[in-house]
């Protein structure tokens, strides 16, 4: 895991007249990694990733690209960098190849390999026979993948995306998340998102930043490791006395919440979950659900962006940023 | 110099994808004919003939076609420069430009470089109209050139200025009805300076963007006029790559 460090953000502020939009915040992203980035809206999250691809310059702190200083040497910078902001930035009336082969050319491909590079980015993002359309009468799904074509087709260190899978169809949601994760194998990624599953499924790290502050950053199988009690919904049909259930080992709090349904509290650990469905059986208490209230993923997101957050560089706790965008 | 190309053909190409590039070719083409038979057929009107004893065809008919010429040129230039900028902020795609590998020196340039080719395509069409007199008769071929050299400045500090006014906004109608205020107002500066003092006066005419293009049009290539169109040009093309960095600061 100590692959060359692709992108580092160290100590970066950004204001906005007066409000701060980006307070203080560090993280760096190895090659070969894809870095989930969450956070309610108006969080920072955008104005991030645009600081991070020199659209808009911070007023503290540094950002490196591949080795290169954003500040210092833009153009070496920016030559590593592969960037699908929001709203996919489509030129309507050029047709996919033609909007290709200019974005290709500025990002200095030379006039050879303009049309290989083309072709693999065509083909990578399911665009191969739409080269002659025009972007205007493109679906959005189909305009969305043009933005990603254009995001890598110069095979750049990092790819930047935000948002990439909104007004995305669920097969089409799919095949860009194999395409993410194919990515994550020799770029890195950086990819936003208000869809925790995405993370999930692609994502090999977590940055949680809220109100302009950075709040979480770990691996994501370290946030999966259930070391806290959370809630399990389970319905049995012939449900037993609550305080029966209560009893059961492990359990730590039970709530009744239907004639069928209760909320039960315990030590995340399987043997728990199979004592009940055992005693189920053995005592026909006919279970038919058994549901994970939140997976760990949601509870940690809800639990450091509702307000009372604690910053992760907590050197000075109670200046808490309260700046969004 | 490759990536000022690059998007100099781009902005050349995105420009005769609209219609609005045809329209303007068609609307600038068909003014000018009519304004082009109402003086000629004015010049040759025996009735009147003694009125220009003392101008000859080109000083007449040439002149005052690219005069008008001028001043179409002040109406339609908003409109090629209008998009330039303010469209590529609205679609946001002023993030893919400055997520790019390429300086906002080169960015500025190569869309100045395409906006001129395609007023110099128009510029091409217009000279063509007085140029079909050397069918029935003799022209200064001198003066004319001095004139199409007049208006291809006169082209350049427009564009230059509807640049600077498409990098401030993201509303390309907004661009273009400020760049059309702008443009007015330097073309008829010189019409405020009779009421002031002298010096005033003086001034305002000398700043104004009319006065240098007639100098021109009667044949005086002086250099100052010359240098006066460079020096307009060349400062809003700076502010514009002033404003456009320091963006990315607000």
């Amino acid at each position: 895991m100590n692959k060359e460090i692709l992108i580092s953000v160290d100590h970066v502020s950004r204001y906005f007249g007066d409000n701060c939009a980006v307070n203080d915040v560090s993280f760096s992203v190895r090659r070969g990694e894809v870095l989930g980035f969450l956070g309610p809206n108006g969080a920072g999250k955008s104005t991030t990733m645009l600081m991070i691809c020199g659209v808009l310059s911070a007023n503290a702190g540094q950002i490196t690209v591949a080795g290169y200083d954003m500040f210092e040497s833009p153009k070496a910078a920016k030559k590593n960098i592969g960037f699908l902001p929001e709203h996919p930035p489509l030129y309507q009336d050029l047709n996919v190849d033609e909007y290709l082969c200019y974005t290709a050319r500025l990002r200095g491909i030379t006039k050879a390999e303009i049309k290989k590079a083309v072709e693999y980015s065509k083909q990578r993002c399911g665009l191969t026979d739409t080269g002659k359309r025009l972007i205007k009468n493109l679906s959005k799904g189909f305009q969305q993948r043009v933005g990603i074509a254009q995001a890598i087709i110069h095979s750049p260190a990092v790819v930047i995306l935000d948002e990439p899978t909104s007004g995305l169809d669920p097969n089409q949601i799919l095949e860009i998340r194999e395409l993410i994760s194919e990515l994550g194998n020799d770029h890195s990624v950086i990819l936003s998102t208000h869809i925790l599953p995405e993370v999930q499924s692609v994502c090999d790290r977590v940055l949680i930043i809220h109100q302009g502050k950075l709040v979480l950053d770990e691996p994501l199988d370290k946030l999966q490791q259930d070391d806290h009690i959370r809630p399990i919904k389970i319905a049995l049909r012939q449900p037993p006395p609550l305080e029966v259930l209560g009893e059961i080992e492990g359990i730590t709090n039970i709530e009744q919440i239907g004639n069928h349904h209760f909320k039960i509290y315990c030590q995340p650990d399987i043997k728990t979950l199979n004592r009940i469905t055992k005693m189920s059986v053995e005592s026909d208490w006919e279970i038919y659900e058994m549901i994970p209230e939140r997976d760990s993923l949601e509870e940690t997101f809800v639990q450091l962006t509702r307000g009372e957050s604690q910053p992760l560089s907590n050197e000075n706790p109670d200046e808490a940023g309260e700046g969004s965008e | 110099m490759n990536t000022i190309f690059h998007i100099a053909t781009h902005e050349l190409r995105r420009l005769f994808k609209s219609p609005l590039a045809w329209i303007l070719f068609a609307v600038v083409q068909f003014l000018l004919a009519i304004f082009f038979l109402l003086i000629l057929s004015k010049y040759m009107d025996p009735a009147a003939a003694s009125l220009f004893a003392n101008y000859g065809v080109t000083a007449f008919v040439v002149v005052g076609l690219l005069q008008i010429a001028g001043i179409i040129l002040l109406l339609i230039t908003p409109f090629v420069t209008m998009n330039t900028f303010s469209e590529e902020r609205q679609s946001g795609c002023i993030k893919l430009l400055l997520s790019s590998p390429i300086s906002v020196t080169e960015l500025v340039l190569g869309k100045y470089l395409g906006v001129i080719c395609y007023l110099f395509l128009l510029l091409s069409l217009i000279a063509l109209m007085p140029l079909s007199l050397l069918m029935g008769t003799e022209l200064d071929l001198l003066q004319l050139l001095s004139g199409i050299i007049g208006l291809i400045l006169l082209a350049s500090s427009f564009a230059a200025i509807g640049l600077f006014v498409s990098s401030l906004t993201s509303l390309p109608a907004v661009a273009a009805i400020s760049t059309f205020g702008i443009l007015f107002v330097l073309w008829i500066m010189n019409m405020a300076g009779s009421t002031g003092s002298e010096l005033f006066s003086e001034i305002l005419t000398y700043a104004s963007l009319l006065k240098h293009y007639h100098n021109l049009l009667d044949g005086i290539f002086n250099s100052a006029d010359v240098i006066y169109y460079l020096l307009v040009s060349t400062l809003f093309i700076v502010l514009s790559i002033w404003r456009l960095d320091s963006e990315r600061l607000l």
